[in-house]
């Protein structure tokens, strides 16, 4: 059966078409969208861990999912890189069988909680919605949706466990425990494969457990969906660096026939600007892991982290609005964003924007830090700002920001929190002799098996893109599983 | 979780400890580190590898009690666990023929020096191991640095032992005696930038195995970062080993004081 027929099938089931009938498309087209409820917005900016956004009700969730008109060709799917079966779970919250919903997630995802929380839904699958494309209207909330339908099945204690094919007994590596990694995992298991997932830091979950900050993706949610993996199979190995602590050649010598490299990137790029390297400059990745994953604001913790009243983030990504936020919930007075163009420009999701701004955040556009000064014990002090306007657009199609000569100025500072990107991790590109990698250090791939040079190792998430989205990350993981099977069996 | 199999007070605040990773045994190099953590409110803190045994699939470290997090894991005992220990992390020494190494260990220092000492001697170097510490009761391992060198000397600030005087003072009298062709040092930083500027004076190139603040060890933060011939280098990767000559000191002891 193709994908497409199998996505008519399941919506000509009977009661699906039931369900279309029910209720006229017109009436479901005049429905106005859900809004998510959340936090209050001077509450939340002192409260580290408590999500911001409550998810939906069961009422909200179904009669948002009666406005999803169940397209016969449905254009969503198409937006999203795992491709989830997205009219088929929302009609399972319509109808009120929200576990089913969560098990048609699972067929294909992995990680359905964290995705629904953290995916740029409205660059992918909403994107495509039919309202947003032909009607002109808000989209469906797949977003909220999937994370109601994920949230619901979590909290009623009965998670169910995706089909899995008959154990083969062929181990497969996964280097690296972040989405990527975790993605292929999960659907090498389903596979019947012996996975094994091998993690250098001490926890598992990379960017979802170092990276993101509570109050947008708690850890007890990463958590769950890891033990739904570790109940299907999947071995998790903490604390070994592949490339360090073992070596391909090890994996290989231990029977293992694939290793799909998921390695990240996590190295923080710096600006290489005079004082970079004072007291209380440092990168987001070090201010979010001793936040998130050392714990260190809790006065339990044997990890310090420093904690500004005057802050400064540079950049104006996802990972800056969460630094950003997580400094205002650790008590600073002022909390700056910093960016060298202006809010059109931003590259973070229009959500992150609007609830930093509720919160209180001050976005101090058009402007790039030149230098930095620090007092007489090397502790920051204040930062010379160099003035910006836009000029033509570069090759990415964003307007280039150009330094409007003799306009500076000083800006006090006792923080400065650098996120102005990353790049890929080179221990594994450094340490498999024979792979291709880029000019930037990606690893090289075939963009339709995800197939590295070397013919037993895939590659996937930000070692091959740079840094990218959890959710792409996720579908290179997939495209991955799927290659690395055929090649497998082709060979058996 | 890895556990402790033998522990061994070296004087009343540095311990060595032997601890069972099989992995990090087999592949570990001199100059390698460790990162660990301590119960599930631990902090990560790095620590060189001493000493293994590939047959045991042990490694040992030697740690001074000076923080809150060295004081934890001094306290534990044979048999109890480490929560995690990961590695081995950070480049190897280069180890060849250099001719002539001092190697300069100071304090706790002498420990992560050993097996530099080792791997020099094996690599055919005449070695002259200079260490040096507070007073008699510090002056750690002697024996075994004995073993591989071939020459031993001591210094002590009070002149408790061996010689009275700083590192600096054992390592002149060396370059004043005979040519050097490398030195080796790894100490408190105060100490290996004054080692570093004594050797510069004299043109002998000279490596220092550096101690910054670390949080994951692996390159993805950058809290290790120091500045190295005017470029920033992270020490958990780049390093720990740099041209002391080119390494800034001073920036360093700044910045290991950010969280006093």
């Amino acid at each position: 059966m193709t994908e497409q027929e199998y996505i008519l099938a399941r919506r000509s089931e009977p009661w699906r078409e039931e369900l279309r009938k029910s209720v006229k498309a017109k009436e479901r087209g005049e429905r106005p969208r859900v809004h998510m409820p959340e936090l209050d917005a001077e509450y939340r900016s002192h409260s580290l861990k408590e999500e911001v956004n409550l998810g939906l009700s069961a009422d909200q969730a179904v009669f948002e999912a009666g406005r999803c008109l169940d397209c016969a060709n449905p254009t969503c799917m198409e937006g999203c890189p795992v491709g989830i079966q997205i009219p088929s779970f929302i009609k399972n919250i319509e109808r009120g069988d929200f576990l089913e919903a969560a098990k048609v997630l699972k067929e294909t995802s992995a990680l359905p909680a964290v995705c629904g929380r953290v995916c740029p839904q409205e660059k992918q699958c909403e994107a495509k919605c039919i309202y947003i494309q032909k009607m002109k209207k808000e989209p469906v909330a797949i977003g909220y949706l999937e994370r109601f339908a994920a949230d619901y099945e979590r909290e009623s204690g009965q998670v169910s466990m995706p089909e899995m094919a008959p154990a083969n007994g062929i181990k497969i590596a996964a280097v690296g425990s972040g989405p990527a990694g975790l993605a292929f995992a999960g659907d090498m298991a389903k596979l019947g494969y012996d996975v094994t997932v091998f993690e250098a830091l001490h926890e598992i979950g990379g960017v979802l457990k170092y990276g993101i900050p509570e109050f947008r993706l708690p850890n007890k949610i990463v958590d769950v969906e890891i033990d739904v993996l570790r109940k299907m199979g999947v071995k998790f190995v903490n604390n070994c660096i592949v490339g360090k602590t073992i070596s391909r050649e090890d994996l290989l010598e231990e029977g293992y026939k694939g290793i799909f490299a998921a390695s990240g990137a996590g190295l923080p790029n710096f600006m290489n600007i005079p004082g970079e390297n004072l007291i209380g400059v440092m990168s987001c990745n070090e201010f979010l892991t001793r936040v998130n994953l050392m714990d260190a604001s809790n006065p339990e913790s044997d990890t310090p982290v420093q904690m500004g009243k005057k802050v400064a983030v540079i950049g104006a990504g996802n990972t800056a609005m969460d630094a950003v936020r997580t400094a205002k919930r650790l008590g600073a007075e002022k909390a700056y964003i910093v960016y060298r163009r202006s809010e059109e420009e931003m590259p973070a999701r229009i959500e992150e924007v609007k609830h930093a701004k509720e919160e209180g955040i001050i976005f101090h556009t058009l402007h790039n830090p030149l230098r930095y000064e620090g007092d007489d014990k090397g502790h920051v002090q204040r930062m010379l700002l160099q003035k910006m306007e836009l000029g033509e657009p570069d090759a990415s199609g964003r307007r280039k920001p150009v330094p409007i000569e003799g306009a500076t100025e000083w800006f006090d500072v006792d923080q400065v929190i650098v996120s102005v990107g990353v790049s890929p991790n080179p221990l594994i590109p450094s340490t498999f002799k024979g792979l291709e990698v880029s000019k930037w250090g990606t690893i090289v791939v075939n963009q339709d098996t995800m197939q590295s040079a070397l013919p037993e190792v895939y590659a996937g998430g930000d070692i091959v893109r740079g840094g990218a989205t959890v959710i792409l990350a996720m579908g290179d993981g997939r495209k991955a599983a799927v290659a690395m099977d055929k090649a497998i069996q082709y060979k058996e | 979780m890895n556990k402790i199999v033998d522990k061994e007070y070296f004087s009343e605040n540095v311990v060595k400890f032997e601890v069972e990773a099989p992995l990090i045994a087999r592949s570990r190099k001199a100059g390698h580190f460790v990162i660990v953590r301590v119960g599930e409110k631990g902090e990560r803190i790095p620590l060189t590898i001493a000493a293994s045994d590939v047959a045991k699939g042990t490694i040992t470290i030697v740690i001074q009690a000076v923080g809150a997090s060295s004081k934890k894991i001094c306290a534990l005992n044979i048999g109890d666990y480490i929560t995690d220990v990961v590695g081995p992390l950070g480049q190897a020494t280069h180890i060849e023929n250099y001719g002539t190494v001092i190697c300069a260990g100071g304090g706790v220092g002498i420990a992560p020096m050993l097996p530099i000492i080792e791997a020099m001697k094996k690599a055919g170097n005449k070695v002259i191991s200079v260490i040096a510490a507070r007073t008699k009761d510090l002056v750690i391992l002697e024996e075994q640095v004995a073993e591989y060198s071939d020459e031993v000397i001591v210094m002590t600030d009070d002149g408790s032992y061996g010689q009275k005087g700083l590192i600096t003072n054992g390592i002149e009298t060396v370059i004043n005696r005979e040519k050097v062709d490398l030195c080796v040092t790894i100490g408190p930083a105060i100490m290996m930038k004054f080692v570093s500027l004594l050797t510069k004076k004299y043109e002998i190139p000279t490596m220092a195995s550096l101690n910054t603040i670390m949080v994951d060890g692996t390159g993805m933060c950058g809290a290790c970062r120091i500045t190295v011939g005017g470029k920033t280098k992270f020490v958990c990767v780049d390093g720990p080993e740099f041209n002391a000559h080119e390494v800034d000191f001073d920036e360093m002891l700044m910045r290991l004081k950010a969280y006093n």
